[in-house]
């Protein structure tokens, strides 16, 4: 019983607040919501009994990932970015719908059959088990199956700071007139 | 009711399919990274709710890589922003200075 | 607690198998080494220098380990992470390959427009490591990884011109779409994984035998494979998911959209061929009309749009659609031979759209592509109309180029899998789009034009050094195809489980 109250207050924190996301106006609400789905599905992952990733969840993604954006904002004055936009793909609405339809078609075939499937299935390996604790047991499967995976984001990560570096620095003089963009012709 | 890990699924897909149209309906990039945002936490979802239904840890470790891949695809996603944003005050300077002389 | 750690044993790791990446994050590391380290600025030519050597080394030990493997067999290493195998190596040279051609073009592009020497060749090193990732992984998740690492580096790339707002609006409109579909290819391996317990590929092949033992439904795994296809659709621009492509491949640095249509599009079909072929073979009734629909889609929109447009570098675009859709007829056979195929037409694809995006970078100066900037060409630059001619050409598919043979041998696996329709398509497809390159050529030669206002035309040594490759690779694997025939019949993917 406290199960289903715990998923239905936590399923419906995260809902509204996806719907904030999309719906607000303002950016700096539109983070703000995105705050309230983490934490919903940080619930969630508490529920499902992966308490690391819960504490995670709050800590880099609400933590961190939310203050990037939030920063971000700051930085361009919230007038600007409320007023950001880029150009509309061909026939985005369109795609809209039909990606939201074909989106609920698998919703559907989802509530019908996955649940009876999948029962008393065995596990295939890394089994979860009691003795060990939740964090030993994501360490030994972070450094043996996904070993590779762990170091290959070192590159990603890398490749993320050199870009920040690129896209931080302010193009020079010579850049401008190299692009050929007239000087305030289009600016 | 008990609550089963299908439900967890439903939630996930919800969440994949929210965020999915709201990228497609929004214009604002910064709007749409956040929902890039929730289409991952979907998708984090569906990986636990399995990694449940098996008792397979692996589940749980996946989403480990996929929180980084979107810390660093918001990385380069805001500066991208910071970057276009950039060039609008700078481009009204060098007019001023053309025109100075 | 600490005596529970002393229980873990690390994988064993084969560092020969690790050495091709290594190489190439090794170079990216010491360009921004040096560059941040050193007092005095270091010239350009020395972070090309470094990603070049880079990329000959890969290229070097890819050939190495391929005499290797076809004489030891496949192995993997990691927990079976990561594969080596003759279709892994086929794509570490080709990758290596794109990689020295685009250090030599982006030398001299970089220069004239300003553009940051290291940062774009540190980029270009990072993002090959998750090309070649994405084609020797044996698990969803590697994959995923590579495909981030490669994605992103591109993103940055496509907006390194700082002084071009619409390169970075473009590289904006990229990212978006991008990571759009980098969130479809991650849901279709979460329902993978649901259906089948696990990420691996080696436990993906054995678990889809028995599916209807354990009782899940079948769906799972077939939505799970449609949008892992949706999401790499979007990487390799097919069509109903190609409409970034022309924006952005105008809009970024000629050598840039090089790169991304030859090593991006070619990791992309890396990533399905493996994930297809080799996990899940038994469901090729499944996925077969899946890539079916998506080719006769691409080819149509790849030949059709292409006439439609007067920029150059958005021809090209549209023409990269289109090639697409010719691998695609290849993937959806899904027999050895189309395999085979497939390889052979993304390693001839590689160099003439490479050797095209070099003489566009060298003309396309002030970034404008009009094809009006083509006419008389011959007359000013014989050589380089000549090199260009040579791609358009064996990019239509004109008899004594690589591109004829690519062609032929797609439609003829096409034909021997009984797939008349999709033969019939391609070879309409190829007519129309024959229209589009033939237009570009006339321009180039076309006798009759005043004098062209332009600047007058400098190739760097190691642009033309490029354009001489591509072109030499081109001419000689339309009159000789066989040795590369060889190559791709002997690159085939494996399967082999971690220790």
């Amino acid at each position: 019983m406290v199960d289903t109250i715990v998923f239905i207050v936590a399923a419906v924190i995260c809902l509204s607040g996806a719907f904030g996301v999309i719906l607000a106006r303002n950016p700096v609400h539109a983070a703000l919501m995105l705050v309230m789905t983490l934490f919903g599905i940080a619930v969630q992952f508490v529920a499902l009994e992966a308490h690391f990733l819960a504490a995670v969840q709050v800590i880099v993604y609400a933590g961190a990932i939310v203050v990037l954006f939030l920063f971000v904002i700051m930085l361009l004055g919230i007038d600007v970015s409320q007023s950001l936009e880029i150009g509309a793909m061909q026939s985005q609405k369109i795609a809209a719908f039909g990606f939201s339809g074909a989106g609920l078609a698998i919703l559907g075939f989802l509530v019908n059959r996955v649940d009876n499937a999948a029962t008393g299935r065995p596990p295939v390996g890394g089994a979860i088990n009691d003795r060990t604790t939740n964090v030993s047991q994501l360490a030994g499967t972070l450094f043996d199956d996904y070993v590779y995976a762990f170091e290959l984001t070192s590159v990603l990560l890398v490749i993320a700071v050199i870009g920040a570096v690129v896209l931080a620095r302010k193009p020079t003089r010579a850049q401008v007139e190299a692009g050929g963009e007239s000087e305030g012709s289009d600016a | 009711m008990e609550v089963t890990e299908s439900w967890y699924l439903v939630l996930g897909a919800l969440l994949f399919i929210i965020g999915g149209t709201g990228l497609l309906i929004r214009r604002n990039p910064l709007v749409m990274l956040m929902c890039v945002e929730l289409m991952l936490n979907g998708v984090n979802l569906t990986f636990v709710a399995f990694s449940r239904m098996f008792s397979d840890i692996r589940g749980q470790t996946v989403v480990f890589f996929v929180l980084v891949v979107a810390a660093a695809e918001v990385v380069v996603g805001l500066g991208l922003v910071v970057a276009i944003l950039r060039r609008q005050p700078e481009a009204t300077a060098d007019d001023l200075n053309v025109l100075k002389g | 607690m600490l005596a529970q750690l002393t229980n873990f044993e690390a994988p064993s790791v084969d560092w020969w198998i690790l050495a091709p990446q290594m190489i190439l994050v090794g170079g990216a590391l010491l360009i921004l080494l040096l560059t941040s380290l050193s007092i005095r600025k270091i010239p350009s030519w020395v972070s090309t220098l470094i990603a070049f050597a880079a990329g000959l080394a890969t290229f070097v030990v890819a050939m190495f380990l391929w005499y290797d493997v076809q004489d030891h067999g496949a192995r993997s290493t990691l927990a079976g992470a990561l594969g080596l195998d003759g279709f892994s190596l086929f794509f570490t040279v080709l990758t290596a390959l794109g990689v020295m051609l685009t250090t030599l073009i982006g030398d001299a592009y970089g220069s004239r427009e300003r553009m940051a020497a290291p940062e774009f060749n540190a980029l270009l090193l990072c993002a090959a490591t998750g090309a070649i990732v994405m084609a020797a992984a044996n698990d969803l998740i590697v994959m995923f990884i590579g495909l981030e690492s490669l994605s992103i580096g591109l993103y940055v790339m496509a907006a390194m011109h700082l002084g071009r707002k619409v390169a970075q609006e473009a590289a904006m409109k990229y990212f978006i779409l991008g990571a759009f579909s980098s969130a479809f290819f991650l849901y279709g391996i979460a329902l993978v994984y649901g259906a089948t317990g696990s990420t691996s590929l080696t436990h993906i092949q054995s678990a889809t035998l028995t599916l209807e033992v354990r009782g899940t439904p079948p769906e799972l795994l077939f939505v799970g494979m449609a949008l892992i296809i949706v999401g790499v659709a979007f990487k390799v621009a097919a069509a109903p998911f190609h409409f970034w492509a022309p924006d952005v491949y105008q809009g970024a640095p000629s050598p840039v959209t090089g790169f991304m249509a030859s090593v991006a599009k070619a990791a992309g079909f890396a990533a399905l061929l493996r994930i297809f072929f080799v996990a899940l073979p038994g469901e090729v009734t499944e996925w077969a009309p899946i890539f079916s629909g998506l080719a006769i889609l691409t080819l149509i929109v790849g030949a059709v749009m292409a006439i439609m447009q007067n920029d150059v570098k958005r021809m090209l675009a549209f023409s990269s659609v289109g090639h697409a859709g010719y691998v695609l007829v290849a993937v959806t056979t899904g027999t050895a031979e189309g395999l085979a195929s497939a390889l052979f037409y993304l390693f001839t694809y590689t160099f003439m759209v490479i050797g095209s995006f070099a003489v566009i970078s060298l003309i396309g100066w002030n970034d404008g592509h009009d094809i009006g900037r083509y006419e008389g060409l011959a007359r000013r630059r014989p050589l380089v109309a000549l090199a260009m001619t040579v791609f358009i050409l064996g990019q239509a598919g004109v008899p004594f180029t690589s591109g004829f043979i690519a062609k032929f041998y797609v439609i003829q696996a096409a034909v021997d899998d009984e797939l008349y329709a999709m033969a019939v398509v391609a070879m309409v497809a190829a007519v129309v789009g024959a229209f589009m390159y033939l237009r570009i050529v006339m321009t180039m030669w076309s006798r009759d034009v005043e004098a062209v206002d332009a600047p007058p035309l400098a190739v760097s040594w190691t642009t033309g050094l490029a354009l001489f490759a591509t072109v030499a690779v081109t001419l000689v694997y339309g009159f000789i195809p066989q040795s590369l025939i060889g190559f791709v019949r002997d690159a085939v993917p494996q399967l082999v489980a971690g220790g």
